[in-house]
């Protein structure tokens, strides 16, 4: 494999549970680095991990990860990467660095070894104090911290992170964000974070695979996927009607607007229209503008745009 | 590497695929080493080949004990004796194997190791079977062997030349037995308590009909119904004493296999990366 090769790619993938289609002829690839599996719950994100790991057979498909076939490989794909589940998940009866070493040994690491590196990584994802600790006595965050390490211990080439920061405290969170930017960043592991926040995955990751309803809705190097194909302004507005009905009149008109945490609204602009075409719009609608700022496409509009969310 | 340095760092050395039911089974052995109650119950279970011990002591060296003296029964009498360690053992040991595993979720851990279902399995019967082993097949060759040195010689073995291979292959049938429809059971439900309730269960309501059957046709052919009397039977034609049962015993040896195939069944349907709810 050259080292610009995908590392995984699926190729018109289906996967159902039942009546429900959790993957629907997905064909995209995962190139090396970091790359963020981003989707609102239930987009097939945790659905598309699991068959990669051959948890879950496809219905049709094929799927490779580090050039091999997973239908065929399986073993052999596991012995190279590592997962991290994204629920509450460990080996009952057990303190931190056995259940971590007993993980090494189970991927094939000689017992010594495997000890070994059970302190080492131990240490390097913050548990290197409570490392003697029983795994039931820990809280969300410390377990979360020992999903990476028991994913790591191995030293995988790969790996799967889902939801990693899922249940943390702000602070907790950013550190795990540090860990996951530092592995994929300087200690050359390529990974792939699945998560449904945004800020985590521009923050750690170089590429980006949306996912929207079992589908890929925007996949790419995010830098390229933020390049704008028109104008991003946050906009306040005092309209006659109700502000729901004067957006449906913005986006009739070819325009995308979604609420933020405030009053205002970001409205992305496509072509080379800008604020005119914002200003003339409100104009007609006899709406005043109280505020209208440019601002820089972020990865939340990307996933906007790709996934149709207001 | 400085000392001070403890950030993550690439693994060199080799790795070893294909052992990971022995991990799983060494761990399993050792875990279980280590609770000191699960001694106690395991010397206790050795409590019964001391008496046997003893019994052949006084046989062999006074001539007025000869009606204790060991015969081929004895030693299928033996296993009857052990026959409520391998219930205790198999309810507190066997029934938390893949419970708890489920419970904390686990298996999604195990399963994204490079390692299949099957070597899963094996690993947790192995421990459960190693229990097993140890209660019923170890004394009973031990005891053999006893007779031999307390005799001063090979008569008793020579006569009974088939009771090492008795001894094994019932061993072998009853563990097989046991630990497979526990790690079933065990792999049915997350609350290890209720895996032991449904062993019970199930050995106690079998027999509780095999006998409302017994009385109403007034004969034991029907005695396969109960999981524990088609082992007694087994038993009975390997170490060639008289059938409990008028049971045929290819019956019994057909619902044992059958059991077995049944557990192997559930074992593959539970054993899962991921439970889907479809």
């Amino acid at each position: 494999m050259a080292d610009s090769d995908p590392i995984v790619t699926l190729a018109n993938v289906t996967v159902t549970y039942g009546r429900q289609q959790a993957l629907a002829d997905v064909t995209t690839t995962f190139l090396p680095g970091a790359v963020g599996l981003l989707g609102p719950n239930g987009a097939g994100k945790s659905t598309m991990i699991k068959s990669l790991l051959g948890f879950v057979a496809p219905s049709q498909g094929r799927m490779h990860v580090l050039g091999l076939d997973v239908a065929t490989s399986p073993i052999e794909i596991r012995a190279r990467i590592g997962y991290m589940p994204e629920n509450d998940a460990h080996i009952p009866g057990m303190n931190a660095v056995s259940f971590v070493a007993y993980c090494g040994e189970l991927a094939g690491l000689p017992r010594s070894d495997s000890m070994q590196r059970a302190h080492e990584v131990l240490f390097y994802v913050g548990l290197g104090e409570a490392r003697y600790r029983n795994v039931e006595t820990y809280s969300t965050g410390m377990k979360q911290r020992i999903k990476l390490a028991q994913a790591l211990v191995h030293d995988p080439d790969l790996l799967f992170l889902d939801e990693p920061t899922n249940g943390m405290d702000p602070k907790g969170r950013d550190e795990m964000l540090e860990l996951v930017r530092d592995l994929a960043h300087n200690k050359g592991v390529n990974l792939i974070l699945s998560s449904h926040v945004l800020p985590d995955v521009e923050y750690t990751c170089d590429s980006v695979v949306v996912m929207d309803k079992g589908r890929v809705a925007a996949s790419g190097p995010i830098a390229a996927l933020k390049q704008p194909r028109g104008r991003v302004y946050e906009l306040r507005v005092k309209t006659p009607v109700d502000l729901e009905t004067f957006f449906g009149r913005l986006r009739a008109a070819g325009l995308e607007c979604h609420s933020t945490d405030e009053d205002i609204v970001r409205v992305f602009v496509p072509g080379d229209g800008g604020a005119r075409q914002l200003f003339a719009l409100a104009a007609a609608e006899g709406a005043q503008v109280r505020h209208l700022r440019p601002s820089v496409p972020t990865l939340e509009d990307v996933f906007a745009q790709s996934v149709g969310q207001d | 590497m400085p000392i001070h340095d403890q950030g993550y760092r690439r693994y060199r050395g080799g790795k070893a695929g294909g052992r990971a039911w022995l991990v799983i089974m060494k761990t399993g052995i050792r875990t279980m080493l280590s609770d000191k109650k699960f001694i106690v119950l395991l010397a206790a279970a050795w409590l019964q080949f001391l008496v046997r011990a003893v019994q052949f002591y006084i046989a062999a060296n006074f001539s007025q004990a000869a009606v204790i003296a060991p015969k081929a029964d004895t030693f299928r009498d033996f296993f009857d004796k052990q026959d409520i360690f391998v219930y205790i053992l198999t309810v507190t040991l066997g029934s938390r194997l893949i419970a708890q595993d489920r419970r904390v979720n686990a298996l999604q851990i195990y399963l994204a190791k490079p390692l299949t279902r099957a070597e899963y399995i094996f690993g947790k019967l192995g421990i459960l079977a190693s229990f097993l082993l140890f209660v019923t097949w170890v004394p009973a060759i031990l005891l053999l062997g006893v007779q031999v040195v307390f005799a001063g010689n090979f008569e008793f073995l020579k006569a009974n030349a088939y009771l090492f291979p008795a001894i094994t292959l019932y061993a072998a049938l009853e563990v097989s037995m046991t630990s497979t429809t526990m790690l079933a059971l065990s792999s049915l439900s997350t609350n290890s308590r209720f895996v032991g309730i449904m062993y019970t269960g199930l050995i106690f309501f079998s027999l509780a009909l095999y006998n409302v059957l017994r009385f109403i046709t007034g004969s034991t052919r029907l005695s396969w119904v109960a999981f524990g009397n088609n082992l007694t039977q087994l038993g009975d034609v390997i170490f060639r004493v008289t059938p409990h049962f008028q049971t045929p015993w290819p019956v019994s040896l057909l619902m044992v296999v059958v059991l077995i195939a049944v557990s192997a069944l559930v074992l593959e349907r539970r054993v899962r990366g991921v439970e889907i709810i479809a």
